[in-house]
């Protein structure tokens, strides 16, 4: 048998595929945290229940209408855009201009209110969703085994992310959502409808955990805390890559998932800390975070 | 074409404008001068509705924009070029210049732009924020130019610049004066407004109170020393 480090190269494959696919949500749900946090000052906790939101979606489309993954990917973020836009216009829009806690304590009343609400309809223990007959069963690379299904996962919420940090940078739809973030009142009085464009973006940022939540649906069981469990984590990638930085929480999010699939293989005991122990090292060394810049 | 009538303005608990009144003619520059503190930024930023809490009269083309929210003020024809200049970190020279969206046909095209500042042709690429001052502020009167806004309001273009560039901006302004803009200019440089403009109004503790066409500039420089404490 192959060994690395003293440990089998299989086991390290695995761990590392496990731990890309991991990277994968933390880059796109941070992403869209990014994206947020930048323009409305939001730091977004009912991320975590969009995500598991899209997952329930995705679930319900099929259960109730028949409607299959392939169309889930793209109904699930619009339901959940719309969502994302109501709750923005009805209550976050209230809180504008005040200190960002207040934001963070009501997007926070939210997730507990939404995840309460599914608890209490579907139990904790959630529903199954079967993975697609077209990415079932697994390819053999030579050297490990890789399931189907993982591998579209990595590079569905690849191309994602790459497509939004496109859009933001190399659209003018970016230019005024970068503009916008620098400096609000003066991109509106050039004659753009910011108001609108906050919503838009609050909506885009939560129909992206939604995606997240439709790629997660046939992984695990569709459960109401599938996203508690990981906001945490990527609240704490977010602090690592920086506040606000978009290419920063596609890099981080991607990178410590890596980080933690290694330690798994190496000091498994030390794999559910490790990312907390990153943030504090960076927290330390760059407060603002490493792709962030200094306030 | 413009008219201010009793306008108030406030930020916060201070109130800053005590009943501004003043008049914009067509194809005019016209310059509010005073002292640090008098409110001729928040005069230009109240007529922007950038002020959150204005009271009295800004009729602009005959409509009353008083109640209306800056982006609706921007497409009815106003725009600003804010005293920070207002560049873009995160965008770059070209990006900065096409980000105001046009409002109306009759906005300067890029490459009339690029003739007026070739700077800004040779920087495209740059980060807004990396031009000089002086490149600064052409950006940022170029970018209000694209628009077909008629009606522009300068919040001192020429602070802190180099003479030779500060000649540049006059030269600007004469410019777009005799293509048919309307432009509304606040100044600290006093000589400098004097070779731009055609009427100026003096503001003092958050009121006009006095306006001197520059026809009459000459008999007038007396009272304008002590106006302006220079």
């Amino acid at each position: 048998m192959v060994m690395i480090f003293g440990k089998p190269l299989i086991l390290l494959y695995g761990q590392l595929t496990l731990g890309l696919i991991n990277g994968a949500f933390y880059a796109l749900l941070s992403l869209g945290l990014a994206v947020i946090f930048g323009l409305l000052n939001v730091v977004n906790f009912a991320h975590g229940a969009l995500f598991m939101l899209g997952a329930f979606v995705t679930w319900g489309l099929l259960t109730y209408l028949g409607i299959g993954y392939w169309p889930s990917l793209v109904l699930a973020p619009l339901v959940i855009g719309v969502l994302g836009a109501v709750m923005q216009r009805t209550l976050i829009r209230r809180l504008a201009g005040l200190d960002p806690l207040y934001g963070l304590l009501l997007t926070f009343g939210c997730a507990l209110v939404i995840e309460g609400l599914m608890r209490n309809q579907f139990g904790s223990s959630g529903v199954p969703y079967a993975i697609p007959e077209a990415l079932s069963g697994a390819v053999n690379l030579g050297f490990m085994v890789l399931p189907r299904y993982r591998a579209w996962v990595v590079i569905a919420a690849a191309v994602m992310c790459l497509a939004v940090w496109l859009v933001i940078e190399r659209t003018r739809l970016g230019a005024l959502l970068r503009a916008a973030t620098e400096n609000a009142p003066l991109v509106q009085a050039f004659g753009v409808n910011v108001p609108r464009m906050v919503t838009l973006t609050y909506a885009a940022g939560a129909a992206l955990a939604a995606f997240g939540g439709v790629l997660a649906a046939p992984m695990n069981s569709v459960n109401p805390n599938m996203g508690t469990n990981l906001i945490i984590v990527v609240f704490a990638v977010v602090v690592i890559g920086g506040m606000g930085s978009i290419l920063g929480s596609i890099i981080t999010g991607f990178g410590l998932g890596i980080i933690e699939g290694l330690t798994k293989v190496y000091y498994p005991e030390g794999s559910a800390t490790v990312i907390f122990v990153v943030m504090v090292i960076v927290l330390l060394l760059r407060p603002a975070g490493l792709f962030g810049k200094a306030a | 074409m413009l008219q201010v009538r009793g306008l108030n303005a406030w930020y916060g608990e201070s109130h800053i404008l005590h009943g501004v009144d003043f008049d914009v003619a067509q194809g005019e520059v016209v310059t509010l001068l005073g002292r640090n503190g008098a409110g001729k930024t928040t005069t230009l930023k109240s007529i922007m509705g950038l002020v959150p809490r204005r009271e009295g009269s800004v009729l602009y083309g005959g409509r009353e924009t008083i109640r209306q929210r800056s982006d609706l003020i921007a497409r009815a024809g106003i725009a600003l070029c804010p005293e920070e200049r207002g560049i873009f970190a995160s965008l770059s020279v070209a990006e900065n210049l096409v980000l105001p969206p046009v409002i109306a046909p009759g906005g300067l095209d890029i490459p009339t732009l690029h003739t007026l500042f070739p700077n800004l042709k040779e920087r495209a690429r740059s980060q807004g924020t990396r031009l000089s001052g002086g490149e600064q502020q052409m950006l940022a009167i170029a970018r209000i130019l694209r628009t077909g806004a008629r009606l522009l309001m300068l919040d001192e273009p020429t602070e802190g610049l180099a003479p030779v560039i500060v000649q540049q901006i006059g030269r600007t302004i004469r410019e777009i004066k005799a293509r048919g803009f309307t432009v509304l200019l606040v100044e600290q440089n006093f000589r400098f407004a004097a070779t731009v403009a055609d009427r100026f109004y003096v503001m003092e503790h958050g009121r006009v109170i006095d306006m001197i066409p520059n026809a009459d500039l000459a008999a007038n420089m007396g009272k304008l020393h002590e106006y302006l404490g220079v």
